[in-house]
């Protein structure tokens, strides 16, 4: 005890420590049916941690190159002591992550929580879900194995169909015309290098602000505690919410641990780029509501390419998505609900479209 | 946290139903952290230690075939992971060594100025049986069996005694 009170002295004397601390422990949490919505950040969060920590440890086994990949994840697998746990983690992490990140998403567009003045804390999110797409799609690719092979053969293309930019792109991210083992070096350099570098930087500002603007507290609560502020309830956030908040990472825990260890993750067969593709292939689910909306879509709307269209529509949808919070006004209005409109509407599209493109043929 | 309002211990006293249920709780939320921790620390730290590498040719390899030394030369050849010296003498014998120096574990050669085994890191000098000379290495390096079998030179490692 006395050694932590004197730890502290020392840091306030240099560092000015409480009043640095002093935001966090100034910060509250509005109290209300739908609060256990705010743990999903913070588990997000939680995975990411996860991510990096077994991210590293499989560096220090795993090797770039179409000769060595497959084989290494395979050595890590079978040879290293608790190596198909390590990656079973990461895999499920990356899933998980995935979910609570769209869930975190959905949740902030139905508590309204993007509105003024968290409009950046929205755009920074948004970013990072992106980031985090990126994350599985160049990491899907790194154990080398068939399925990945051919999921990066058909992301990539998709690339290359838009107009102008398209094709160098494509190029660009497979480093020459076709996926060989260049594209997994470049793949390998994003997952480990750059997208961990811009993740991390934008998960810094995506905090700050947090920390900044504080928690938004919901329109119609906010109202309500305006007219009566007998009924304003709040949590601070520290300690209180922070010890909810760590009890929710560990039964996150909990349930990595359960699934990787019961449903440890396949590493399948070695790629082979002669090979004809397997019946069946499919990218990872989080892509599933763009791939199989490009599969529905006519070879030729009007005068233009179905697929084109299709992918040149889901990045403005993408930019308008990211955008979203400035298309609201300032002042609530009744008329102005049509965002929670598009959000349903999103919502339901995304998971129809997952579910029927998982059961498609 | 707070207790609420009424009075929870009496000193002297034995411990209040709510006291012990609290040790109790904490005790429980305590060692379950505490498993957890193992249970998640645990096979990160055996993660962490390398597979043993399988010593790929085993206890026996051909050093170099006949004919390829000439008198008073030396050769370095894989024994296994590591790395090994086989030495034509003047008078034309095999021997062989480790070619992994006591001291500092780098690569020596032979000399065949100085009809030694020498270490080019630190100076150290070991003679043909391997038995260390001068320099800083503590200890001979591990002789080989040598075996000319038709074409072949064989080394293998000395059985123990």
């Amino acid at each position: 005890m006395n050694a932590s009170r004197s730890l502290r002295a020392w840091l306030d004397q240099r560092f000015d420590w409480d009043n640095l601390v002093a935001p966090l422990r100034k910060k509250t949490v509005p109290l209300h049916r739908l609060s256990y919505w705010y743990f999903l950040g913070g588990i997000t969060f939680f995975l990411f941690l996860i991510q990096v920590l077994t991210g590293i440890l499989l560096l220090l086994y795993y090797r770039p190159g179409a000769n060595e990949a497959f084989e290494s994840v395979q050595y890590i697998m079978t040879q290293v002591q608790f190596g198909w746990l390590i990656r079973s983690i990461h895999s499920w992490s990356a899933n998980l992550m995935i979910f609570t990140a769209f869930a975190h998403m959905f949740s902030v567009l139905f508590l309204k929580a993007y509105r003024k003045p968290h409009e950046l804390t929205w755009v920074s999110g948004v970013i990072l879900l992106f980031l985090v797409m990126g994350f599985g799609f160049s990491g899907y690719l790194l154990p080398w194995n068939t399925l990945a092979f051919f999921a990066t053969k058909v992301g990539t293309e998709i690339t290359g169909q838009v107009p102008l930019i398209g094709k160098p792109l494509m190029i660009f991210l497979r480093g020459g015309e076709e996926v060989t083992g260049a594209t997994l070096s470049r793949f390998f350099g994003f997952h480990v290098a750059l997208l961990p570098g811009l993740a991390t930087l934008l998960l810094l500002i995506h905090l700050l602000l947090v920390q900044r603007l504080g928690i938004s507290v919901p329109p119609r609560l906010e109202m309500e505690w305006a007219a009566n502020p007998a009924v304003k309830r709040e949590m601070k956030f520290f300690p209180n919410f922070l010890l909810r908040e760590l009890m929710a990472w560990y039964v996150a825990l909990g349930v990595l641990g359960a699934l990787a260890a019961i449903f440890p993750w396949n590493l399948g067969v070695k790629a082979d780029p002669f090979a004809p593709a397997p019946a069946g292939i499919k990218p990872e689910w989080y892509f599933l509501f763009m791939f199989q909306t490009l599969k529905l879509l006519p070879p030729k709307v009007g005068f233009i390419d179905g697929e084109i269209l299709g992918v040149l529509a889901f990045g403005l949808v993408g930019l308008l998505w990211l955008l979203l919070p400035f298309f609201e006004r300032d002042q609530p209005s009744r008329s102005r609900h049509w965002i929670t409109g598009v959000a349903v509407f999103a919502l339901a599209y995304i998971a129809g479209m997952t579910v029927y493109g998982h059961f498609a043929k | 946290m707070a207790t609420g309002d009424q009075p929870v211990m009496n000193p002297g006293g034995p411990l209040s139903g709510t006291v012990a249920r609290r040790r109790f709780v904490e005790a429980l939320l305590g060692g379950g952290f505490l498993a957890t921790a193992v249970a998640f620390v645990y096979p990160v730290l055996r993660y962490l230690v390398p597979p043993k590498t399988s010593d790929l040719g085993g206890d026996s390899v051909v050093a170099a075939r006949v004919g390829e030394l000439k008198p008073n030369s030396g050769k370095i050849f894989r024994f296994g992971s590591r790395p090994g010296l086989l030495i034509r003498t003047a008078d034309g014998n095999y021997r062989a060594l480790s070619a992994t120096c006591t001291h500092l574990s780098c690569t020596v050669q032979y000399r065949d100025d100085l009809r030694e085994v020498w270490c080019a890191c630190h100076n150290g000098k070991y003679n043909l049986d391997g038995r260390n000379l001068s320099g800083p290495p503590p200890r001979p390096l591990e002789a080989f069996d040598v075996q000319v079998r038709g074409d072949e030179i064989f080394v293998r490692r000395r059985r123990e005694a």
